[in-house]
Order: structure tokens, then sequence, then C-alpha cells
């Protein structure tokens, strides 16, 4: 995506640094981006910190922001698992369908989350083809946290496939059949060949992933019911804190949110930087 | 992914670049029990459940007066920050790759940030600074003038959660493109501007149209930044995913399944778009 690294090209008058369109690019970015994390940040801590911790400390918000973590890593690790399988069947094989599959990964960007949510309410809740599922397994799916995990996995699943795909791509399959060639078993070979080659693009799409599964509000919100200290996630929190008008709480909510995503946002551009290096 | 124990492979036969039968069955079948399961499952059962009393109710629900207040108002503001986005994405686009100026490095980090930050929390933000009792808020309701609650608000949240698509669509065809072109009309003393409109606009115009139109399926979708934002007044500041939402809240599946079909339909044909326009670009590279 972003290739800052390589220099940047220039044509034609050089030595105006700040002309019309950089400072239009600037203020506008300023403006929609810059300004609102600013105001998180004052909204969060105007009140004190004290206060801050206060709400943030409080049972709900911590089993929110704990469900949240979960839920997080859980969709996160499931996605990239199957994703990498995923990435690695459409790059590698080929076979009747392919490009069927391929066209279903994009599905979740173009879905909304609230329909999302209301596919799986369809799918388990009253009247729906897996209505009975729930009831074998012994567990709530809807109004639950399989449900939510559904949700969340639903809503970040193409960002593994979609970073790992170019880089498989990108790297053949020389190496592989080298490593073949003096005696490694299949396993082997992804695990010393394949998997440091792409593991770059691996940290790229499961930060996506992450950032995604966390931040993840529409879907969560119609499938889980929202009870708080029970299917309550940290952006159900801060909606909830809303509603209420308890705004402290809802603001270091968001702010917390927002602080992890920045973490996110670090690691998303320290893997982009290093899948350019190669 | 097979154990080498229950794999036994013959050492001297030419090494295929893929895993034995077993293995690539396997992992060919859990892709897709994966994408079946997690994807395809959860469309089929919306279908089922928006055409399962009939044709006509589905129509009788999606012309209902507030579906389609809401289905304009979501469509509008849509266009309005595609058409913003669209041109400021790539003069962002433009100024990153053809243009030093210090801050760069941090200017093109940031454009990233919409992907990391959950758009609930862009909502909350852009209300405390611009609602009633916000930083700008107050200010601007002294001027008259009202963002959130309001159509602007919508649009602001729209413009905020989209503004990477175009910028990462047209920088990389920027970066690719050769400068010869651009010289030479600098030679022939062409200004910045001629050479702009002339030179480099039709070349990245395939990139600009996929990221404008991956913005417009982004923003018929948004739902958690603006249920915060817009104040959900049917009719006024309603947009449809949040209908959806209300439609789901009072049980009323069918009319919900509808209305979230229509979107649905709409979203995936851009995507298809993009996908067809991203693989004419792949394919005219290939001849090159």
């Amino acid at each position: 995506m972003a290739e800052l690294d390589t220099q940047p090209r220039h044509a034609g008058n050089e030595g105006r640094r700040f002309s019309l369109p950089v400072i239009l690019v600037l203020i506008y970015t300023g403006v929609l981006l810059l300004a609102p994390i600013l105001a998180i940040t004052w909204g969060a801590l105007s009140s004190g910190l004290g206060v801050a911790y206060r709400e943030l400390s409080s049972p709900d918000a911590v089993h929110a922001l704990q469900l949240t973590l979960i839920l997080g890593v859980s969709a996160s690790l499931f996605n990239a698992i199957l994703g990498l399988c995923t990435a690695w069947v459409l790059v590698r094989d080929k076979f009747w369908g392919q490009s069927f599959l391929n066209g279903v990964v994009d599905l979740p960007f173009a879905i909304s989350p609230v329909i999302a949510g209301l596919m799986l309410i369809l799918l388990f809740g009253r009247g729906g083809w897996l209505q009975a599922l729930p009831e074998a397994l012994g567990m709530p799916v809807v109004f639950a946290l399989p449900g939510m995990f559904l949700a969340t996995a639903f809503v970040s699943l193409p960002f593994v496939i979609r970073e790992v795909m170019p880089v498989l791509r990108h790297l053949g399959t020389e190496g592989e059949e080298a490593a073949y060639t003096l005696g490694a078993s299949p396993w082997q070979a992804f695990w010393h060949v394949t998997l440091p080659a792409i593991k770059w693009g691996m940290l790229y799409g499961v930060s996506l992933t992450f950032a995604r599964a966390l931040g993840e509000f529409g879907a969560v919100l119609v499938v889980s019911g929202g009870v708080s200290g029970m299917t309550e996630t940290a952006t159900l929190f801060i909606f909830r804190s809303m509603d209420d008008r308890n705004y402290a709480a809802a603001y270091a909510m968001a702010l917390v949110l927002a602080l992890i995503s920045f973490g996110l946002l670090m690691l998303i551009e320290l893997s982009k930087s290093k899948i350019r290096q190669r | 992914m097979t154990s080498p124990a229950l794999e036994p492979r013959d050492v001297e036969a030419p090494a295929p670049a893929l895993s034995p039968a077993w293995g690539k069955y396997g992992l060919r079948t859990m892709a897709g029990l994966y994408l079946g399961a997690i994807i395809l499952l959860p469309v089929a059962s919306i279908l089922h459940a928006g055409f399962e009393q009939g044709l006509g109710h589905f129509w009788q629900s999606i012309t209902q007066p507030i579906s389609i207040q809401a289905l304009y108002l979501t469509l509008t503001t849509a266009a309005v920050t595609t058409l913003i986005n669209g041109v400021m994405g790539t003069m962002a686009a433009y100024v990153l790759v053809r243009h030093t100026f210090p801050g760069q490095r941090i200017l093109n980090a940031l454009i990233d940030m919409p992907f990391a930050i959950p758009t609930l929390v862009t909502g909350v933000m852009l209300v405390i600074l611009y609602g009633p009792q916000g930083l700008f808020g107050r200010w601007l309701a002294a001027q008259g003038i009202e963002i959130v609650f309001a159509k602007p608000g919508i649009v602001l949240a729209l413009l905020l959660v989209t503004y990477p698509f175009t910028v990462r669509s047209v920088q990389p065809v920027l970066l690719a493109m050769s400068l010869d072109q651009e010289e030479a009309a600098y030679t022939l003393g062409a200004s910045r501007w001629t050479t702009f409109w002339r030179i480099v606009l039709p070349s990245i115009f395939p990139a600009m149209l996929t990221g404008s139109l991956l913005t417009f399926a982004r923003a018929i979708g948004e739902f958690g930044s603006i249920v915060v934002v817009s104040g959900n007044i049917p009719g006024r500041t309603l947009t449809a995913p949040v209908h959806i939402f209300g439609l789901i809240e009072s049980e009323d599946r069918t009319g919900a399944s509808a209305l979230s079909l229509l979107l649905l339909s709409l979203s995936f044909t851009l995507v298809l778009v993009v996908d067809w326009l991203q693989r004419r670009k792949d394919t005219a590279r290939g001849r090159a």
C-alpha cells in the first residue's frame, strides 16, 4: 500500500514545500482526523484522571474490556489459522469454483455490520435453519457469547486472507521445492520456509483483524442483547453509557479503545514497511 | 496440514509444489467449510428470510415511506461523501507521492487511522467536538449551524470513516507511474495543474474509480459512527442501516431482511465491479 520509504519522486518545482495542495490536504486531514483525536483525549481527561480511572475500574467496565479482549483474541486466532489455510488454497491450489470462493471472501466488506448480526439471528433464532443446533449443543448462540464470536469472526474474516495472499503469491514455490528436495516434510517446509517468509504479512493481517474485532459494534449489538456485566463488550459499554448520559464513562472507555487502536496502527505500519522491504 | 508421520513421502521423487493429495484435499475442504459456514450460510439465510413471504411482501417492506426516506438519505449522504473524499483523497495521495514536506510520514500513517479506530469511537469523538455541549458545537450552535443530530454530522462521520479508501487506491498507482511523461510536459512549459489534468489524471482515473466505489460501498453500510451522531430522527436523519436496526429491535424480521437485501445487493454489486476493474488492470499490466 503506502510506499513512502521509496524516495518520494518529483517533477517540476521542488522548492515550494508548502504549496497549495499540501496545505489543503494538511488542513483537511487535521480537521477530519487530528481534531477528533484531540477531542477524545480532552473529553476523557477534562474531568481529571481520577474520574476516568474510577469509571474504568467499575465492574461493568472491567468486564466489558475483558469480553472485548476475549472476543478479539479468539476471533483473531480463528481467522488467522483458517485464513492462512484459505489464502494458501486460493493461491497455490487450482480447482473448480475457486474464483467463486475468492469472491465470497470479500462479502463481509460489503455487508453492513447490522445486517451481519441480523443474519445470525435469522440463522439461529426462531424458525432459523440452525435453530436446533444451540439446543443440541446445550448452549445458547444468539444473545450469548457464541453468537458474538461468530459476528466478530464474520466481520473480520477477509483481512488475513487478503493480506497474506499477495505475500504468498510474491514468495513463489522455489523455497518450498528446495526444502522438499532436501527431504523436508510438507509440515517442515511450511514451518521452516513458508511461515518465516510470510510472517509480516500474517502480522499485518492479524493486526487489522484484531483492530476490526476490537471495534466491532453493529453486529455484536444486534446479536448480544447487550446485558451489562454479561454480554456487554467495550463498544456496547460506550453506547449504553452515552444513552445513560454517563459521558465520563463513555469517553474514558472510548479513549482506551482509541489508545489500543494506536498501538495496533503502529504494528500495522511496522508490518507494512517490513513487507515492502522484501 | 498433515503430520509427517501420517504422510511418508518419497524423497527421491521430483518434489511437487503442493503437499500430497490428502493434505491438499483436506485444506480445500477446510477453506470451503470455513467460508461456507461463516459467510455463505448466513447470507443464504437472509435471502430466504427476505423472500419468505413472497415478492409482494418484499416490495411492500421496501416501499414503506420510512424505508424509502432512509434509503434516500443513505444514498445521498454516501454520494456526497464519495465525491468529497474522491477529490480530497486523490489530492492527498498526489501530495504524499509527488511532494516533500515536513510531517509527511506522520500524515501517511495518520491516514490509516480510520482502519484501526472503532467506528463507534469515531462517532463519540464527533459528538465531543460538534455536539450541542461540544468544544466547537457550542460556538457553531450560536452561529445557527447544526452538525450533530443533522445531515452534516452524518456526512462528517462518513468522511472520517472512508478517508483511507481513495488515498490507498490511488497512491500505489502514482508510485508505479513513470515520470517521463510528466517531465516532458514540464519541459514543454506546462504548468503543474495542466500536467496533472492532462497527464496524471487520465492514468490514475481507474484507481480513483476503485477507491470511490469502495468508499460508497462502505458508506451505505456504516452504522457505528452514525448511530451516535445522527440522532436517528425518522424521515430526517434515520439512515438505512440504523432503520434496519430499529426493525430488528421491533421484531420485524421480514422487513429488516428485505431492506438488508436491497442494501446488500447494491454494495455487493459495487464490490464485484471493483474486483472486475482490478482484474482488468492486472491483465493490462500482464500484457505490457
